[in-house]
């Protein structure tokens, strides 16, 4: 067995929606009726055969062979099995994935991995805006899971974000980990204005002291966290990172102060600064 | 009775009877290995029997920080009670008095099991609302604020009914000081065995009971059989020359881990030999209706 291939034609005219192409969908579905499926979101109907050649038969992992910044929804719902996207995708890459394991080798766009409950979501360039939260209307983010950003994630990274682990390991934008409502969001790197913007709980890791940030948090010490330790093994063992995000000495905020003021950001204390 | 002998010790021709047991372990970290053997030697105190402690448990094996969750140096912690409820309701006091309260500590989880048992979920309440929930890798983590920083717990630990407690060795001796010597040098290589525990102190036992007694409402009573200065009084198990006798007692994961106690434990005594040491090596028993788990000597020869 094979994995299930899906090599792009051209680079396509409009925005698609690759939501039905996941595993479970697939799952003993011959070519010829894989072919038929319509990705196209205007008029045109564009459909699978119209866009890919596809090659391979294990439903269970599939590759895109090429990927493009019109490519919205990939691996949207996704719950078991493998994707892997050779190039960029667009919006909402992996929303709502409870489970299996989607790896974007390129750039995503805004909301990649928006409201995820399980499994593992990886980029390997950068991310767009609202890295895993939720769409206007919804009430939390992402709510389980593991999103790895290998490259700079855009701003308000972690909105609303519940439950699970984001790691962004090149930096982020402004507002990162806004209204968290718990969860972790570690970021190495230059971090833009006002992290923990409005959080409630959780914890946002940081690889060097924040700039920039919000008068309603406060200054809670430099304490012996064990909770640091775990965290730096766990970054390095699960393939993360490869050194420490936080290091021996750590510093703590609490807040956000204008809200429940429950969450804190930890950050690495710089040995110049010991 | 009849006996093979090892280097002068005489062994018995008899078995060990032990009994089926509900065990959990935990690893406990500190900030150095004095730390963390402090914190497992609280919680592992008066725990030497379920007559009267609730729970039998002890340090299976200190860590290094390579081996632990943390990276700092840890204890494995084995508990041992007879049924799910009790070992829970031991496991949540003695974690809350002994080890949340450590300086520095840390607690894990330390055995795998279908069921769990709650350790950081029933000590998070201790946190008065400040208690964060963290979830890594599958694992879920509560921490406590405390006075010198942060008390990381693990939310459950498992569980095994596969645990066997009462294995046994009684080693018989000329003098109370070769007894000692000998006992010495069992506990030292039973302490190497991974997954068994010597809950009595310092691994030894020097009342081994007999079950009842005359008296009413005694559970346990003076092993009189193996008791020296009953000798020619009573129908003593003792020989001439025996004037003491120590029993070690070892609780395991499994059966395996009992019975590779109790090898290790008769290898060091027999090489210690009937000079310095026992004289003879015997094992406790019920006649073997009791007990599920039989471990005769002679199949645990060195």
């Amino acid at each position: 067995m094979s994995a299930l291939t899906f090599t792009l034609r051209a680079q396509p005219p409009e925005r698609l929606d690759l939501s039905p192409l996941v595993p479970r969908s697939l799952a003993g579905m011959a070519k010829r009726d894989m072919e038929k499926i319509r990705l196209g979101i205007s008029k045109h109907a564009l459909t699978v055969g119209d866009l890919f050649s596809v090659a391979g038969n294990d439903a269970d992992q599939l590759v895109f062979e090429g990927g493009s910044d019109r490519f919205d929804c990939v691996g949207s719902g996704l719950d078991e099995g493998s994707i892997r996207v050779v190039g960029n995708v667009g919006a909402q890459a992996g929303r709502k994935m409870t489970g299996g394991a989607l790896t974007i080798e390129g750039d995503a766009g805004p909301h990649a991995g928006s409201a995820m409950r399980g499994g593992r979501l990886e980029i390997g360039g950068d991310a767009g805006d609202r890295l895993g939260g939720p769409l206007t209307g919804e009430m939390a983010g992402m709510a389980g899971g593991v999103l790895v950003v290998r490259g700079r994630a855009g701003d308000c990274a972690g909105d609303r974000m519940r439950r699970g682990l984001i790691a962004v390991l090149k930096g982020s934008g402004d507002y990162a980990g806004c209204r968290m409502i718990a969860g972790t969001l570690a970021i190495a790197g230059e971090v833009g204005k006002l992290p923990g913007y409005l959080m409630r709980r959780g914890s946002i890791l940081l690889d060097r002291s924040p700039r920039r940030l919000s008068p309603s948090f406060v200054k809670s010490g430099s304490p012996d966290l064990v909770f640091a330790a775990l965290v730096d093994r766990h970054l390095i063992a699960d393939g993360i990172s490869r050194k420490p995000l936080l290091g021996g000495v750590v510093g703590r905020y609490g807040g956000d102060n204008a809200v429940l003021g429950k969450g804190e950001i930890i950050f690495s204390v710089a040995e110049r600064d010991r | 009775m009849q006996s093979m002998n090892v280097n002068g010790v005489a062994i018995e021709d008899t078995f060990a009877e032990a009994f089926g047991m509900r065990a959990t372990a935990i690893v406990i970290t500190g900030p150095d290995a004095k730390w963390a053997r402090q914190a497992a030697i609280s919680m592992t105190g008066f725990a030497t029997s379920v007559i009267g402690c609730g729970c039998e448990a002890a340090i299976d094996v200190e860590m290094d920080p390579a081996e632990t969750p943390d990276g700092r140096p840890g204890c494995r912690v084995m508990m041992f009670a007879v049924s799910t409820e009790e070992l829970q309701k031991q496991l949540q006091n003695r974690v809350g008095q002994c080890v949340l309260t450590a300086p520095g500590s840390a607690c894990f989880a330390g055995l795998d099991g279908e069921t769990q048992l709650k350790l950081g979920a029933a000590i998070r309440y201790f946190g008065d609302g400040w208690q964060i929930s963290k979830k890594l890798g599958g694992r879920h983590y509560w921490r406590i604020p405390v006075m010198d920083g942060e008390f990381l717990c693990e939310a459950t630990t498992g569980l095994t009914k596969g645990a066997v407690g009462g294995g046994n060795l009684l080693l018989l001796a000329g003098s109370s000081e070769k007894a000692l010597r000998a006992a010495e040098a069992a506990v030292v290589a039973i302490g190497k065995v991974r997954g068994a525990i010597m809950p009595f102190p310092g691994g030894i036992v020097r009342s081994g009971s007999k079950i009842g007694g005359k008296y009413k409402g005694m559970i346990a009573s003076t092993n009189d059989a193996f008791a020296p200065i009953l000798r020619g009084v009573i129908a003593s198990a003792l020989d001439a020359d025996t004037n003491a006798v120590l029993e070690i007692v070892i609780d395991g994961e499994n059966s395996d881990a009992v019975a590779a106690a109790m090898k290790a434990g008769i290898k060091a005594v027999t090489d210690l030999g009937s000079e310095m040491g026992a004289s003879r090596i015997t094992a406790g028993n019920y006649g073997g209706k009791l007990g599920k788990f039989h471990y005769h000597l002679k199949d645990l020869l060195p």
